[in-house]
């Protein structure tokens, strides 16, 4: 199995090079954002954005990337190249490649992210180190309950509007975790402080991995 | 289950239950407390809504589950009515607590985490129907349906139950608030609270079933 899940993910990532013009778009998209944000709110210093602000700002960046670059990893999916995985590979092992991929691709996104972000309005977070592990853990669990949702979507009609009406609600949760993980990181608090929200953030995650897991294969059926 | 439904004692003890609980809910003695004052009665009529909702969402996960190793028509109806009684409980939970909050915390909604949540949990399970609605094929719907309710279900508990309780809430047992037991003295409103969840989580089975069969009939009719 694990050859496979090394195989689908390697064959996502040459697809991902070979069509820049995807990765590009999402990082036009991203960037775009950030300068929308940047002139509408028309900070002038660095002191002008509240950290709370800053916080609940960049999260909501997050998302909208987020669902833009993960809505397409199973709508774009031709018909015939689902019908070759379904006859080719186990479900288990492509749901894991596409997560894998998709978090990998989120935690590369969230780091461009966060340095446009922070080049352009400031960076008041003192405990890089948190804030950081807020963010992989964040984007773990962000991209586990999208793929799964993207399959969902695409089951239901290749529906890019049903993807976001699903998949927003479900991932508050993380979203509310993480804002108050990165409310600490700024505040730089200690990491006793932050374990509950780290710990219950990774159980999310894992919840979200492990049902993408057991259901993935039911959907996979038609 | 399907015997469950035809027999009719678990009725007439919800009938029982609740004619006792509307009659001692607002007539018997309460607590005398600061704030609270006689809306503390509204006790009985608001938190049973949520037991009566992740009982019914409960019954649907495992209505679902069911359809996805077995799959047929009738359990996915199950899952659905129970999934749909359950949401307007939830609704009914959120509307009593905010008439609640206008007298106790001077607003209705005071964006309290655990009023955000029920809401947030609202918008997930308004988004399964949304999903059963877009899919016209009725295996393909029944299916994919089942898999999203599991995957609502296993981000509700969280939701609900672990989220609040890392925030500071205005409900008792929360932040550093003391439990509602702190304030029930006597355990005069025990007896009445505990009715009123059996008897109100019975009263939505009942209309859940009511549910069921009548589509359960709709559907043997279309065939």
């Amino acid at each position: 199995m694990w050859t496979e899940v090394k195989y689908l993910f390697l064959k996502e990532v040459t697809l991902e090079w070979r069509q820049k013009y995807a990765f590009n778009g999402l990082l036009l998209f991203t960037v775009s954002t950030i300068f929308i944000i940047y002139l509408s709110l028309r900070v002038k210093n660095q002191a002008g954005l509240p950290d709370h602000l800053w916080n609940a700002l960049f999260w909501i960046i997050i998302l909208f990337s987020a669902i833009n670059a993960i809505a397409k990893s199973f709508l774009q999916e031709s018909p015939g190249r689902q019908l070759y995985y379904y006859i080719s590979v186990h479900p288990i092992s492509l749901i894991m490649a596409k997560m894998v991929y998709n978090s990998l691709l989120m935690v590369v996104l969230a780091v461009i992210a966060v340095v446009v972000y922070g080049t352009v309005l400031g960076y008041p977070v003192i405990n890089t180190l948190m804030f950081a592990s807020v963010v992989a853990l964040a984007s773990i669990g962000i991209s586990s309950v999208l793929t799964m949702m993207s399959a969902i979507a695409s089951k239901a009609g290749n529906n890019t509007v049903l993807m976001a009406i699903l998949s927003l609600p479900l991932l508050i949760p993380i979203l509310l975790l993480s804002i108050k993980a990165v409310k600490n990181a700024i505040d730089d608090l200690t990491w006793p402080d932050t374990s509950d929200e780290l710990i219950t953030l990774a159980a999310v995650d894992c919840i979200g991995i492990a049902l993408g897991y057991v259901l993935f294969p039911f959907l996979w059926k038609s | 289950m399907d015997k469950l439904i035809r027999k009719w004692w678990w009725k007439i003890l919800a009938v029982v239950l609740m004619l006792y609980v509307v009659c001692a809910g607002l007539l018997f003695d309460v607590p005398r407390l600061v704030i609270l004052n006689e809306t503390i009665r509204v006790l009985h009529f608001h938190v049973p809504m949520w037991f009566g909702m992740i009982l019914l969402l409960l019954a649907s996960v495992v209505y679902a589950i069911k359809n996805l190793s077995s799959p047929s028509p009738k359990n996915d109806i199950y899952s659905l009515e129970f999934a749909n009684v359950g949401v307007a409980f939830g609704v009914m939970g959120i509307v009593t607590g905010m008439i609640w909050a206008n007298f106790t915390w001077g607003e209705p909604w005071s964006n309290d985490p655990k009023q955000n949540a029920s809401a947030i949990g609202i918008l997930i399970y308004f988004a399964y129907f949304i999903l059963r609605g877009s899919i016209e094929d009725e295996n393909t719907k029944a299916r994919i349906s089942a898999v999203y309710n599991i995957f609502a279900f296993a981000i509700l508990i969280p939701l609900l139950f672990i989220l609040p309780r890392l925030t500071d809430s205005l409900h008792p047992g929360n932040g550093g608030n003391p439990g509602f037991n702190a304030y029930d003295l006597d355990s005069k409103l025990r007896k009445v609270f505990y009715t009123a969840v059996i008897g109100w989580s019975l009263i939505g089975f009942w209309i859940a079933t009511i549910r069921i069969r009548m589509r359960l009939v709709q559907h043997v009719t279309e065939q």
